[in-house]
């Protein structure tokens, strides 16, 4: 196999040619880097109205001395600019991007030209209600289709991200039993196995984190449950499939054993798409769900977001979901407010609307079978990807998964060859390396997760790279131990990164500054 | 109908015969009986082909007016303000807008050093020493300021102006409530933050005094006056900015502020109905290690060279987990690209004289709808470009008269505001032009 053709892009290193590498145009300056004095790339009218003093109309002390330092470029250097930096990046357009526990599908074109349009990209949130019924039903049609795929009963789709989710969720939670009367529940469950964002989130919401461990199979250990689950838990937090791609067989069980005490069942629906159209939190006992659009539902990550983390309800939990909620009442959809219980806003306006579209026009676009032959291929796709592996590297939990799998890397070490080695040296053969370190109750953990949209040669190519490093851990393992080989940078300097931070440009005339304030920065 | 599934039947039969199973309902085996899914969905339909997608959703979207077809005076937190055309051609492409959280540096420069010039663009807007990678908005962003300055002051309250805008104040009620921080509001004089109100609420026990500038009202607050009160006290200042004011305006960090954030969806991103928006997020230099969010940092590669890492993440959840700074992950990181992009193409000039033209022409509307003598001035502290009027007919018919002439008004104070009974909060932008304001004022002005 030959390294990806990367002509397009600019990932890897073209500096071998020493003789076009003096004149050839460095691209790696930053913006600030290429600025000169006088150049502009703006595009402003004249002021067409009878002006008045700036000065006079305002008290000098509000205003600023110096204009704030931004870049003096034309238009055609900015564009340069960011099209090189762009070429220095890579997306799934640009090949396979298996990160574990993100679902990097494609991203269909057809949503992003839904969401450009006039209708949806320009439009004040606070124009009248009148004048935005397209949103609106538009909100409450999405509402009702994740209500039914995740089997809740009501949805807000204002939270922006899954961890925003989560701690609207868990905020639900808390108003929950203090109306209830049940103020001492303030502790959350979470396994060992479990994002990061979910203690975090249940810290935000003001709550207590305790862990359960995982049992021998990789699933939640229901003996350990039943010993937390007492008077002071509000709820479990749950992923199912779990972090490990590996579906919580004892699903209804542990929703029994959380609910006899009191507490309530919260799913993490980061690893949504192994069941979407196939099994639904709600029939699960799950009292809570959210949902990442930017994973299960085909919109883009945007290079870290934004994204879109609706919250979903059972009925007992609904007069608590944030405000607004779109109602259609009297042949108009509208926005309620009135809603006494609601734990308030979590975020300016009504959620990521953008975003939002255009999983709307991925859910249109598929349909119900669609959705249900997207959770069967991309368990198709996972098994044949491990069944293939499994040979090669470790897989501390050896059965059918589900939409992901983890494997390690502990074989490798033992030749020296870390699970980061792995991952760098992926580079080399084109590919973006899985999610690795990641569940933390794996040692040395590769976490794979293909996706529905890649096809068998792609998964074909990747297993072959990924045998090849193996052999290469045993016959060669430098080769290994300083990938990646064709990068334009390589092994950047984390440690000194976070020692001495440098966070921002800084031009060198202002050095006196720059000295007091790196200083501060220690 | 596109599933985008590439694998025929066939390959997939291939494939299952590799792992060793008949089929793929095989692989599901795993899932009892009892909580498989029996019934079909309903709502998600039958499926769309592409053409027939775009019919539909062009529907949807011609049920609501867009701004192109009206002339917007409406601001109150999202702005109408011009995006240069290279914006959107840079944000759309594939290598930014479908690539994930940049956790692989060799494979993510661009984005990096990207977002690394952002944070730096912003520091600069700011007057403060370092910023973050962005936040979900501009109210979640003062949000968690406020939750930060607790933690950096190991004190449980915060004092909130009247003059903060209501979705600045609703978003940091939810927080501050589940967050266990007690919330005092303080009062409005002349449509400026009340000073001896503050200053009597400001106390040993207060983390954090958090204002708006320019306020909600559009007036332009002391900020420097709050900040040293606040600071006597032992407590920080979080100032909420508008960004395009920054061209003209003092930057909080000069005026005293420990954490600057704000909206920066007037920064290159469109309107959207209020989403994706873009919150940013600045603090001095002593506070930089308990923010939240990512952050980039420049550092060298094995070979010396200059190379761009997410950096400080110890602060972050997938590291410190319940202990974690904050729980954001996923962030508006395009949003970040596109006000980027925003302030290379404005520039220094480009963005004062953006600013300049909000302030002349909001000014210029201010007095023609003043002589109309429809309206009455209900403040006289010097604004941006936003400002209140006294409307003499309810707002809600004012606007719904403006509106069958294709003119989108203003906020209706009334809503949040009990004392500001027909206040009417007026936005105009760079983008208005005389003609506009003119017809706006000449129909504005017609009652009776």
């Amino acid at each position: 196999m030959n390294m990806q053709d990367v002509s397009d892009n600019n990932l890897h290193n073209d500096e071998n040619n020493p003789e076009t590498k003096e004149i050839r145009r460095n691209d790696d300056k930053l913006i600030y880097e290429i600025s000169r004095p006088g150049r502009r790339a703006f595009s402003l009218p004249e002021c067409d109205v009878p002006q008045c003093s700036i000065e006079e109309a305002l008290p000098h002390e509000c205003l600023r001395r110096d204009g704030p330092c931004l870049p003096e470029v034309s238009e055609v250097d900015a564009v340069r600019h960011f099209i090189g930096l762009s070429r220095r990046n890579y997306g799934v357009d640009s090949g396979f991007y298996p990160l574990g526990s993100c679902t990097m599908k494609y991203n269909p074109k057809v949503n992003e030209n839904a969401a450009r349009m006039d209708g949806f990209s320009k439009v004040h949130p606070y124009q009248p209600q009148e004048t935005v019924q397209g949103c609106l039903e538009l909100m409450y049609e999405m509402e009702r289709m994740l209500a039914e795929i995740t089997g809740m009963d009501r949805m807000s789709l204002q939270p922006a991200a899954g961890a925003h989710g989560e701690t609207t969720g868990l905020m639900m939670v808390k108003a929950y039993h203090e109306w209830r009367g049940e103020s001492g529940r303030n502790i959350i469950i979470v396994p060992d196995s479990a994002h990061g964002t979910n203690p975090a989130s249940a810290a935000a919401a003001g709550f207590d984190v305790v862990e359960v461990r995982s049992d021998s199979r990789g699933c939640v250990d229901i003996g350990a449950l039943r010993e937390l689950a007492n008077e002071r838990v509000a709820a479990l937090m749950l992923t199912n499939p779990n972090t490990l791609g590996l579906f919580e067989e004892n699903i209804v069980e542990i929703a029994d054993i959380v609910h006899r005490a009191g507490g309530l069942l919260y799913y993490d629906g980061a690893n949504a798409n192994a069941i979407v159209g196939i099994s639904r939190p709600g029939d699960m006992g799950f009292d809570i769900v959210h949902l990442n659009l930017h994973k299960t539902f085909g919109t883009p990550h945007g290079g870290g977001g934004p994204g879109s983390g609706p919250v979903g309800v059972k009925k007992e939990l609904a007069p608590f979901l944030p405000s607004p909620l779109v109602e259609f009442r009297e042949g108009m959809y509208c926005l309620d407010y009135d809603r006494p219980l609601s734990i308030g806003k979590v975020k300016s306006f009504y959620g990521n609307f953008g975003v939002i579209v255009k999983a709307y026009s991925y859910i249109k676009t598929l349909g119900a079978e669609g959705l249900r032959r997207v959770a069967e291929s991309a368990v198709l796709n996972a098994n044949y990807v491990m069944t293939k592996l499994k040979n090669c590297y470790e897989l501390p939990y050896d059965r059918s998964c589900m939409h992901e799998f983890v494997l390690s890397g502990q074989t490798q070490k033992k030749n020296g060859v870390s699970t980061l080695d792995i991952a760098k040296r992926l580079m080399d053969y084109g590919f973006h390396p899985p999610t690795v370190y990641f569940p933390l109750i794996v040692k040395e953990a590769i976490m794979i997760e293909p996706t529905e949209t890649e096809s068998k040669e792609t998964l074909d190519e990747f297993i072959e790279a990924m045998v090849r490093i193996a052999n290469e851990a045993e016959t060669g393992p430098e080769t290994v131990r300083n990938a990646p080989h064709s990068t334009a940078v390589a092994r950047p300097d984390e440690v000194k990164a976070a020692r001495e931070p440098v966070l921002r440009w800084r031009p060198v005339q202002y050095s006196v500054k720059s000295a007091k304030c790196s200083d501060n920065l220690r | 109908m596109p599933d985008y599934i590439p694998n025929t039947l066939e390959e997939q039969r291939a494939m299952l015969k590799e792992i060793g199973v008949d089929a793929a309902e095989d692989l599901f085996a795993c899932i009892p009986e009892s909580v498989r899914l029996k019934k079909r969905l309903l709502l998600a339909g039958e499926g769309m082909a592409e053409g027939e997608l775009l019919k539909h959703m062009r529907g949807l979207s011609l049920k609501n007016r867009n701004l192109d077809e009206c002339i917007c005076f409406l601001g109150a937190g999202a702005y109408d303000h011009h995006i240069p055309a290279i914006v959107e051609h840079i944000v759309s492409r594939q290598e930014f807008y479908t690539s994930y959280t940049p956790y692989q540096p060799e494979m993510s420069q661009g984005m990096l050093q990207a977002i690394f010039e952002y944070q730096t663009m912003v520091c600069e807007l700011t007057g403060m020493d370092a910023a973050n990678a962005s936040m979900y908005d501009g109210a979640t962003a003062l949000a968690e300021a406020a939750v930060m300055a607790c933690r950096a002051t190991g004190r449980r309250e915060a004092v909130i102006p009247r003059t903060l805008s209501p979705e600045n104040a609703r978003v940091l009620n939810t927080y501050a409530r589940f967050g266990g921080i007690t919330v005092n509001e303080a009062g409005y004089d002349d449509g400026k933050i009340n000073l001896e109100d503050i200053e009597r609420k400001i106390t040993q026990e207060t983390a954090a005094v958090i204002m708006q500038n320019p306020n909600f009202f559009g007036i332009i607050e002391d900020v420097s006056r709050i900040g040293e009160m606040a600071h006597r006290k032992g407590a920080l200042l979080i100032v909420s900015v508008d960004p395009i004011s920054l061209g003209l305006l003092k930057p909080p960090g000069e005026a005293g502020a420990d954490i600057a954030v704000g909206e920066g969806q007037s920064l290159g991103s469109p309107l959207c109905f209020g989403g994706p928006c873009l919150g940013f997020f600045a603090a001095s230099g002593a506070l930089v290690r308990r923010m939240p969010g990512r952050i980039v940092g420049q550092t060298t590669d094995r070979s010396g060279k200059r190379a761009f890492v997410l950096t400080l993440q110890a602060r972050e959840q997938h590291i410190r987990r319940e202990k974690a700074t904050s729980n954001i992950c996923t962030n508006q990181a395009l949003n970040a690209l596109a006000a980027s992009v925003y302030l290379a193409v404005m520039g220094k000039e480009g963005l004062r004289k953006a600013a300049e033209l909000c302030f002349q022409k909001a000014h210029y509307a201010h007095k023609r709808l003043i002589e109309s003598g429809k309206f009455a001035e209900v403040f006289k502290a010097p604004f941006f470009k936003e400002f209140v009027l006294k409307s003499g007919e309810p707002v809600a018919e004012l606007n719904r008269r403006l509106l069958k002439e294709g003119i989108i008004g203003g906020y209706d104070l009334g809503g949040s505001y009990a004392e500001l009974e027909n206040g009417w909060l007026v936005a105009v932008t760079e983008k208005r032009t005389k003609d506009e304001i003119d017809k706006f004022v000449r129909l504005a002005g017609e009652f009776r």
